[in-house]
């Protein structure tokens, strides 16, 4: 069962990531309603920035040890990515807060597409390679390995997850976002700042984006200016698959899609005798989606949505 | 501004208006001729997007139905056409080999209705699974139909060959009728002739204007309200007693039909098609074109459609010089694309509801989809 058990792992270690991403979708939707497309070029911008910075720390402090410049350039990689979408929010979508909700989606299609093209002209569009700080070696358990990235990134997904519902269920931050979500003309008159509580949401989104496209990077070995749009499109399905606009759904939703994915072309294969290989992958995360919504039309931890849409 | 075209101009200025236009549009080509056929092959791209986006606005416009995977039934529509206009099929299948030896060709009187019920099929079929779903869900759903079927044309090249996977089908034939070969240049006299890329221009012209007369008669028809009525409160509308299922399959294979035909075109004016051309990108523009043109106006549509898919070429050529005034830094292609993206923002953060949007009569209500 050695496989499974593998793919079990690679399954975790993928959810982990969209499930980072997908909180990012699924909280500035609970807040405002809006797609935001550009989310998964926020990854990207993250990932990349990460690559430079280590690129520059190599160079400068090459007695640095690895697990050091990783942190550090996902340290930056984070603030860069926060004050990026701080500034989209505030530039792109905030005067649009009252327009016809696809105008939003469109501008926001076009952040994606200007952030993409920017990248390019920044970073240059051929593929980079992430350098290996972490060992290689992996460790076994039972009949699988597992790699000290993959265990670093299970780490790091826990602990956001763990700071991020301390900060939604437990600050008054997170309160004034919970508030302004389910009516935010009415947390205004509560004393609320709706406009803070916004650019808060996009910046809390960003950070972890910006974890989990570092976090891909490493994985994978390679960054690109392209590379956030897959990670990205697969988050948006997991946050519509738990319950859009629900935090714990984006996480199960993320969870189970990367489980799914993993174990799905792990055995795809062997299940239909070689006629269908691996390389249909992508294709369980949509078909799963449908058959879920099909039957549970609001996500599977969603409530049922009132004629809002 | 004195709109002429307005039902409410005088009688003599309205026929000398639409005269105009319609002088225009046929001079086009040879107007564009004049700088070269890639300026030709602009306007016929163009045009086979303006019907992609009369579609999609019958489903986004209309019925308020976000569908993000529209291109699925643009590529339904130009395999289509690819399989039964080109040799693959018979190279690939001993039984068509034996009926049709030399590959099935079909004339376009039976091309275009084909495609459109086949797509009309497929939009059926995609629509039937997300009655139940709203706004976003929808959206989602729609967008990974789009996929499965970009992933299945990539992939159905083993273990029996359908799609040539990612290597894509070529030698298609071109579009005939009437004996008349729309991919040679048609020779009028000894030393005039017209070029193969006008004649589809005069064919794709001629599918926008049926197609815009469908759109404006739906759209006035028992249907076309129904829809707008589903569009704005869908619980209202099923209260009023309207079957809003039917409704809906209907707006979904509506739509779908007019992007097989333009798939279909696509196909036999490329001569070749791969999955590349039906990527999710490719969706979300012809969404972009309906929103950013005016969403439910069909000018509006047109409008949005005509920019947007011809801007990235006409921008090609502006690039070029704005690229040496930066040293060479900026490849053209990088600077088109940042215009656009400039473009697609700043439009909507200017005017919200697109370029050209519906009047306000009272009637169409905001487009709140």
């Amino acid at each position: 069962m050695d496989i499974l058990l593998q793919q079990v792992i690679n399954g975790l270690v993928l959810g982990s990531v969209y499930a980072l991403v997908a909180l990012g979708y699924t909280m500035v939707y609970g807040i405002i309603n809006l797609i935001n497309f550009a989310h998964g070029e926020v990854l990207m911008v993250g990932a990349l920035t990460s690559w430079s910075v280590i690129g520059l720390m190599q160079e400068a402090l090459p007695w640095a040890p690895g697990w050091l410049v990783l942190l550090l350039s996902m340290l930056i990689a984070c603030v860069v990515s926060a004050a990026l979408n701080f500034v989209i929010e505030k530039v792109a979508y905030r005067p649009l807060r009252n327009a016809p909700k696809l105008a939003t989606l469109i501008t926001a299609i076009g952040v994606s597409l200007l952030l993409q093209t920017l990248a390019m002209i920044v970073w240059k569009p051929n593929v980079k390679v992430y350098p290996t700080l972490l060992p290689s070696e992996p460790y076994a358990i039972g009949g699988a390995v597992i790699t000290p990235t993959q265990l670093l990134i299970l780490a790091l997904t826990a602990v956001s997850l763990a700071v991020l519902m301390w900060l939604v269920h437990a600050t008054k931050l997170g309160r004034a976002m919970r508030a302004t979500a389910e009516n935010p003309r009415v947390a205004a008159l509560m004393g609320v700042k709706p406009d803070l509580v916004i650019s808060a949401t996009f910046v809390i989104g960003a950070v972890l984006a910006a974890i989990a496209g570092v976090m891909y990077a490493a994985n994978y070995g390679t960054a690109q200016h392209t590379m956030g749009f897959l990670p990205g499109l697969k988050a948006f399905t997991a946050a519509v698959f738990g319950g859009i606009g629900n935090l714990g759904g984006a996480v199960l939703g993320g969870i189970l899609l990367g489980l799914i994915e993993s174990i799905g072309s792990g055995y795809i294969g062997t299940l239909t005798g070689g006629v269908l290989g691996s390389n249909y992958a992508d294709i369980f995360a949509f078909v799963v989606l449908i058959v879920i919504l099909t039957l549970r039309p609001s996500g599977l931890l969603g409530e049922r949505v009132a004629d809002r849409a | 501004m004195n709109n002429p075209f307005a039902p409410d101009a005088p009688r003599g200025t309205r026929i000398a208006a639409w005269l105009v236009a319609a002088l225009l549009l046929l001079a086009l080509p040879h107007g564009l001729q004049y700088f070269g056929n890639a300026w030709v092959r602009i306007a016929d791209l163009a045009l086979l997007y303006v019907m992609l986006a009369l579609g999609l606005n019958i489903v986004v416009g209309y019925a308020g139905l976000l569908d993000l995977g529209y291109v699925a039934f643009y590529a339904v529509g130009a395999y289509l056409f690819a399989l039964l206009a080109s040799p693959h099929l018979s190279e690939n299948f001993a039984f068509i080999a034996a009926h049709f030896p030399n590959g099935v060709h079909l004339s376009l009187w039976l091309v275009i209705p084909i495609a459109a019920v086949v797509a009309a099929f497929f939009g059926a079929l995609l629509g039937a699974p997300t009655l139940k779903l709203r706004g976003d869900y929808l959206a989602i759903v729609t967008l990974g139909f789009g996929e499965i079927v970009r992933i299945f044309m990539n992939n159905l090249d083993r273990p029996i060959n359908l799609t040539n996977g990612p290597k894509g089908i070529g030698e298609i034939d071109s579009v005939k009728f009437f004996g008349l070969n729309l991919g040679k240049r048609l020779s009028i006299t000894d030393d005039y002739d017209i070029p193969a890329v006008t004649l589809y221009y005069y064919l794709f012209l001629a599918l926008v204007i049926v197609s815009i007369v469908i759109c404006s008669r739906l759209q006035d028809s028992r249907i076309g309200r129904a829809w707008m009525a589903i569009r704005e409160d869908e619980i209202a509308a099923k209260a009023m007693g309207l079957n809003t299922r039917n409704l809906k399959l209907m707006a979904f294979a509506m739509g779908a039909s007019f992007g097989g035909v333009s798939g279909a075109m696509f196909g036999a004016f490329q001569g070749f098609v791969s999955p590349e051309s039906f990527s999710l990108m490719e969706s979300v523009m012809i969404v972009a074109m309906v929103v950013l043109g005016g969403i439910g106006h069909i000018p509006g549509v047109v409008l949005g459609a005509v920019l947007l898919s011809s801007l990235p070429e006409v921008l090609r050529y502006v690039a070029g010089p704005l690229q040496q005034m930066t040293g060479g830094r900026l490849d053209a292609s990088i600077l088109r694309q940042l215009l656009i993206a400039l473009a697609m923002i700043a439009v909507m953060l200017i005017r919200p509801r697109g370029l050209w949007p519906a009047p306000d009569h009272g009637r169409v209500l905001e487009a709140k989809t």
